[in-house]
């Protein structure tokens, strides 16, 4: 059985942490190993702090929307906003890359996605916005029936 | 949970205590308190204690690499202690141990400074 959720917040960075800790507490019917979910809130994190500080450049005005799919032993997370996009994919992916270095942006947030997930799709238009699509198995899961 | 930073001098040393979560929201905040507190004491060194940080993701890592960044330009050195499994994952991913030195509590951190 499919279980889903989604969520939608302005791009502030306050609700960085709303964002992970309820992807976490969703996830968490799966049973999954402490690593995992803190795997998985720090991915949520990095791509959320992505559409906020590079998709909307700050504008708390802007959208970020999540969802979230569990299913047999994987979960699945969208991240999109419907900011500037990314020009360049192949090069923002590239480890220690970043547009921003004067904000002090380390460069690192894709290659943690890349590392601490097992798969990761990313779509992104010029002036149209970027989704970032993530797969994940979880060793332990199983899925709780009522 | 919000990011709780603790700051103590100690001669030219800069003792950061953080607990909470380390996050883009939260490294505004550590920045501004930290270069404060480094133009204002005349800091040479920073020390940064990571035993209560519960979460951190790479707005943490570009945070202290920009402190290491000061630091550096002051002839400084910087040194972490007693970080967490999770957080010590990043540091290796990002290399950033290759720069900065780790050791196991606070205490052999001040020695290694010559402070303790």
């Amino acid at each position: 059985m499919k279980n889903t959720m989604q969520l939608q917040f302005s791009a502030l960075s306050q609700n960085e942490s709303f964002a992970r800790v309820t992807v976490a507490s969703f996830v968490a019917q799966l049973d999954p190993t402490m690593d995992e979910l803190t795997e998985i809130k720090t991915v949520v994190s990095e791509a959320v702090t992505n559409a906020i500080i590079h998709g909307y450049e700050s504008d708390p005005n802007g959208m970020v929307y999540i969802s979230v799919s569990l299913e047999e032993g994987y979960v699945e997370l969208s991240i999109k906003d419907e900011g500037i996009g990314i020009p360049d994919v192949e090069e923002a992916r590239q480890p220690l890359f970043t547009t921003k270095p004067e904000l002090e942006r380390s460069g690192m947030g894709f290659t943690i996605m890349e590392n601490f997930m097992d798969d990761i799709t990313v779509k992104s238009q010029p002036g149209k916005g970027t989704e970032i699509r993530l797969r994940k198995h979880l060793s332990t899961s199983k899925m709780l029936c009522n | 949970m919000s990011l709780n930073i603790d700051l103590e001098v100690k001669q030219d040393v800069l003792c950061i205590r953080l607990s909470g979560e380390l996050d883009h929201h939260s490294a505004d905040e550590l920045r501004k308190q930290a270069v404060n507190a480094i133009e204002t004491y005349g800091i040479r060194h920073i020390i940064l204690n990571l035993e209560h940080l519960s979460f951190m993701d790479s707005s943490g890592l570009g945070v202290i690499l920009g402190r290491y960044k000061q630091i550096k330009q002051l002839h400084g050195e910087m040194v972490v202690c007693a970080i967490s499994p999770s957080v010590q994952r990043l540091f290796d991913m990002s290399g950033l141990f290759k720069i900065i030195r780790l050791e196991p509590t606070e205490e052999n951190a001040l020695q290694r400074l010559g402070v303790a």
